[in-house]
C-alpha cells in the first residue's frame, strides 16, 4: 500500500534542513508526498553572494529553487499556496485552515509533517502549525492522520520535552544536500560540505538525524 | 544587483519625481535575530504598494547611501544602502546589504504596484 504524505510548511527551503532525509527515505519505500509550500519566501534576507536577487525578482527565483530541492528530495507532487512571506500570522484563520482541510480531504495522508506550534521560532512556522493543528484537531479522532513536527526554539526541551520520533538518514544524505543546494539564493552551500577526509563523518554526525515530535492532540 | 552609481541614481529619482509612485520600504534583522543572538533586538518592518508622490528627491552620502523623498506633508528617509539593479527602466530597486550579503533594508519606486 503506498503511504500518504502531506508537508505543510511556510517557506522554500523549510524542507531543506527539517525534513528532506526523511521525505527522501519515504519516498524510496515507496510514499507519495504533496508539499505544500505556503509562501515564496519574498520576504528573505539572502539575495545570493555577491547579491544576484532583489525583492522584485525573489519570489520567481524561489520558486524555482523550490521545485529543483523537491525534484532532488523525489516529492511528486508541489503546491505553491500563494500565501506571502511574513503575514501568516495575519491571514483569515477560517480561510487558511480551509486551504489546509481541503489538501487533508485530496490527499489523505496518513502523516502530516509540519512546524510545531509556539517552538519554530519563525512567526510563519509557528502560525503554519498552529493552523495544521487546528484544522486537525476539529477532525473526529478515527480521522485524523499522526502529525509530526520540527521544533527548534530554545526553550523546546522544558517546555514540551525531546522529540520522540528519530530517523536515521545517513543513507539519504545526498538527496538532503541536493536539496540544501538547491536553495542557492538562501545558502552559501560549500560550507555545509566540509572538508578532508573526516567530511564524510562530519556530514553523518551533523545531518544523519532528523528528529521529530508527534503532536497529541489530547 | 550592483553596487550604486549615485550619479545614475539620481538621475533616476529626477524622472520619478511629482507622480504618484507605489513603494516598497523595508528594513530588518531578520526573523532569527534573536535565536542566533540573544544581544540582538528582532525587528522588522516593511510598507509595500503605498502610493507616494514627492516633489524633492536626492542620493548623499559616500556609500553606503541615504536617500530622501520630499513629499507634501512629510518624508521618506532610508540610510544603508549599497545596491540597486541597473537593468529596471521603469522602477527604481535600491537594496542595502550587510557584509555577509543579507538585505538589511530595501528602498524601491515604481508607477505599478510590486
Amino acid at each position: 500500500m503506498t503511504q500518504n504524505i502531506l508537508v505543510i510548511l511556510p517557506h522554500p527551503d523549510d524542507e531543506a534542513f527539517g525534513l528532506s532525509g526523511t521525505l527522501a527515505k519515504y519516498i524510496s519505500e515507496g510514499a507519495r508526498v504533496t508539499y505544500a509550500c505556503l509562501t515564496l519566501g519574498e520576504m528573505g534576507r539572502n539575495m545570493g553572494i555577491p547579491p544576484f536577487a532583489n525583492r522584485v525578482t525573489l519570489p520567481a527565483i524561489r520558486a524555482l529553487e523550490l521545485e529543483e530541492s523537491c525534484k532532488a528530495i523525489g516529492i511528486q507532487d508541489v503546491r505553491k499556496l500563494g500565501y506571502h512571506d511574513k503575514t501568516i500570522e495575519f491571514e483569515d484563520k477560517d480561510a487558511l485552515d480551509a486551504d489546509i482541510l481541503s489538501l487533508i480531504r485530496e490527499v489523505r495522508p496518513e502523516i502530516v509533517f509540519t512546524f510545531y506550534p509556539g517552538h519554530s521560532v519563525h512567526p510563519d512556522h509557528d502560525a503554519t502549525g498552529a493552523a495544521v493543528v487546528r484544522t486537525i484537531s476539529r477532525l473526529p479522532k478515527e480521522e485524523r492522520p499522526i502529525v509530526r513536527c520540527i521544533a527548534f526554539s530554545k526553550n523546546k526541551d522544558e517546555a514540551i520535552g525531546k522529540p520522540d520520533v528519530h530517523v536515521d538518514i545517513r543513507g539519504f544524505l545526498k538527496q538532503k544536500l541536493a536539496s540544501i543546494q538547491a536553495h542557492r539564493s538562501q545558502f552559501q552551500a560549500a560550507e555545509l560540505l566540509g572538508k578532508g577526509k573526516n567530511a564524510k563523518k562530519e556530514m553523518e554526525s551533523r545531518f544523519g538525524n532528523e528528529s521529530f515530535y508527534t503532536y497529541r492532540f489530547d | 544587483m550592483q553596487l550604486i552609481n549615485p550619479v545614475t541614481v539620481q538621475l533616476r529619482l529626477n524622472e520619478l519625481r511629482d507622480q504618484d509612485l507605489f513603494i516598497h520600504l523595508e528594513m530588518t534583522t531578520g526573523a532569527y535575530a534573536a535565536h542566533h543572538d540573544s544581544s540582538k533586538h528582532p525587528a522588522a518592518t516593511f510598507i509595500s504598494n503605498a502610493v507616494i508622490r514627492y516633489s524633492n528627491g536626492s542620493i548623499e552620502g559616500p556609500g553606503p547611501y541615504r536617500v530622501g523623498l520630499k513629499t507634501d506633508n512629510g518624508w521618506v528617509y532610508s540610510e544603508g544602502l549599497t545596491h540597486w539593479d541597473e537593468e529596471e527602466r521603469e522602477r527604481l530597486i535600491l537594496a542595502g546589504h550587510d557584509t555577509q550579503g543579507k538585505l538589511v533594508v530595501a528602498l524601491q519606486l515604481g508607477r505599478t504596484p510590486f
